[in-house]
């Protein structure tokens, strides 16, 4: 493709004194690209510094050496172009459902009408329009998770940072919103980075799966999944592909950046491309 | 559709709510705020009875019937040169009223300001962290004799002791409450588009709300401490100047009268408050256990 990535990230490069005051390098080296209107996973063992990356990319965290790129222009701070969904919701708790909605709108001096147009049939994209006056605490997780949807996609977000947001929800739950993901990034037109914990999920929304190795965090493998959606994780390509991404998990669960080019680059970058 | 499920949710919640079964006394005493009066009504006759039988010597503790008596004259009692308390204690509690409510009022403003820039800005912290605490630990009532030196017996001597003491207990409230912002409530106002210098007014003030009001009930009550001290030593009228006065003619029932009166209003200012922080805090019922 010769057009300018939507994110790009070039030898990236983090490393932070925690709480103890002892340096870590969360990841090291990190290049990457994501196109318009890609859907990339993110997963890796924990502390792989992926929380982090995204962090970064949403402008909350800084950079200590490299380049993060959006449509070619670097990052400097946070911006309603770069939605963040959280797991913990974040939704105000002061706020009403759609005060929290409204919240983006107004902070931009969207005017009053074009505002209520636009929330509404937010509300009605998620399926919360009967739940508008209720506050956080009145609403179910699956409800707040997709009121935290709502709250940024109703900014026409170009991009959408989720991180594991939807790890603390139940099975029935995960899956609806998993799909109504999946249909709105393509009706959107949005390129997501998604951080999951669940290989499945991954496969499920990903255009492409990357893994990384655990701490200091590379890239170990970044595998396009080509086949259609909505996917069937019951299919036969479906559980080739989940098989092959826990194989790769596996052996970063096992690598850093520190061990991964010395040894297994060349094996790894075969195994991926079976 | 949504309607049948809201109801169904609503349902659910007041089925939580009820006791599966109600044994007789939550039968009898079905209201709460009669509940609440058993033990003052048992108190009062057991004070009574004990005042009747001469178990307590009348001279030394007045009993109840003495105590509504001589309320009663200081209440409505003709204003006479010949008996100081006789119809003066509308005019005594308004006094203290309003030392208490501008006292009150003044440490609110400041103490709220000055909490919320204590809890964000860290160079406000580092600046006045110390200071403040230094002063915080010394009893206010400490500042007594240096406030009437400064300001004489004069209303300014009660009103400023008021906004002094309770002053820091709402300030320090509202500190801890700012620095335990969450986190990620001011990263999502941040990606929502709200400018740093934002952050404060629309998420820290906001998410510190319950902590302002727990703030404000605890100066509430320190501004009741330190108007009767000032009444007492500062200050001349008022509740705490009658109780003084009260004491040094040797009238324990008025004393007593005096001491109920402060409690009662101290009680209607808390309740008024508590009323207040419901209204605002409306998002927060609820949230608490969860």
């Amino acid at each position: 493709m010769s057009t300018v990535p939507r994110i790009e990230c070039i030898r990236l490069n983090k490393v932070y004194l925690d709480t103890r005051g002892e340096r870590v390098v969360a990841f090291k080296d990190v290049s990457f690209q994501i196109q318009p209107g890609e859907f990339v996973t993110v997963i890796g063992p924990s502390g792989c510094g992926k929380t982090s990356l995204l962090y970064m990319l949403a402008g909350f965290e800084s950079k200590t050496s490299g380049q993060m790129l959006v449509d070619g222009r670097p990052i400097e701070g946070p911006g309603a172009d770069r939605a963040v969904v959280f797991q913990e919701y974040a939704l105000f708790p002061w706020l009403n459902l759609r005060r929290n909605v409204e919240y983006g709108p107004r902070e931009r001096g969207v005017s009053r009408d074009k505002m209520r147009e636009a929330v509404d049939a937010m509300l009605v994209t998620v399926g919360l329009e009967s739940a508008a006056t209720r506050y956080p605490h009145e609403l179910s997780a699956g409800m707040r998770q997709r009121a935290a949807l709502a709250r940024v996609l109703v900014n026409e977000p170009k991009i959408l940072l989720m991180d594991e947001p939807f790890a603390a929800l139940d099975a029935q739950t995960r899956l609806s919103l998993q799909r109504e993901l999946s249909r709105l990034s393509k009706e959107m037109n949005l390129t997501i980075m998604f951080i999951t914990h669940s290989v499945e999920e991954a496969v499920l929304l990903g255009d492409r799966v990357v893994v990384m190795t655990a701490r200091p965090g590379q890239i170990l493998a970044d595998v396009p999944i080509q086949f259609a959606r909505p996917r069937d994780p019951t299919a036969h390509e479906f559980s080739d592909c989940r098989r092959e991404i826990e194989a790769l998990l596996k052996r970063a669960s096992t690598l850093t950046a520190d061990t991964l080019h010395h040894n297994f680059a060349a094996q790894v970058t075969g195994a991926s491309r079976e | 559709m949504a309607q049948p499920t809201s109801q169904a949710v609503a349902q659910e919640q007041s089925a939580v709510d009820e006791p599966l079964s109600r044994p007789w006394p939550n039968r009898l005493f079905a209201s709460r705020v009669l509940r609440g009066l058993i033990v003052p009504a048992v108190i009062v006759a057991v004070w009574q009875l004990s005042s009747v039988t001469g178990w307590a010597p009348s001279a030394s503790i007045p009993s109840p019937a003495a105590v509504i008596e001589s309320w009663y004259d200081w209440i409505a009692g003709p204003v006479t040169p010949l008996a100081w308390y006789s119809g003066t204690w509308a005019t005594y509690a308004l006094l203290s009223l309003r030392r208490v409510a501008i006292g009150f009022a003044i440490a609110s403003a400041a103490g709220a300001t000055f909490g919320l820039m204590l809890g964000w800005y860290a160079l406000v912290n580092d600046l006045f962290e110390n200071f403040v605490n230094f002063l915080r630990a010394i009893p206010t009532t400490a500042w007594v004799p240096f406030v009437v030196f400064f300001f004489g017996i004069h209303e300014k001597a009660a009103i400023s002791l008021i906004a002094f003491g309770a002053f820091f207990p709402i300030a320090t409230n509202i500190a801890a409450g700012a620095r335990q912002t969450p986190r990620t409530l001011i990263r999502a106002a941040r990606m929502l588009g709200t400018p740093s210098r934002k952050v404060l007014w629309r998420v820290v003030l906001p998410s510190t709300l319950p902590a302002v009001f727990a703030g404000l009930r605890i100066g509430l009550g320190l501004s009741w401490v330190l108007v009767i001290v000032a009444e007492m030593l500062a200050v001349q009228g008022g509740l705490g100047y009658a109780l003084w006065s009260a004491y040094q003619v040797n009238r324990l029932d008025l004393i007593v009268a005096a001491i109920i009166s402060v409690g009662l209003f101290g009680l209607m200012s808390d309740w008024l408050l508590v009323r207040l922080s419901g209204l605002s805090l409306r998002w927060q019922r609820g949230l608490i256990g969860q």
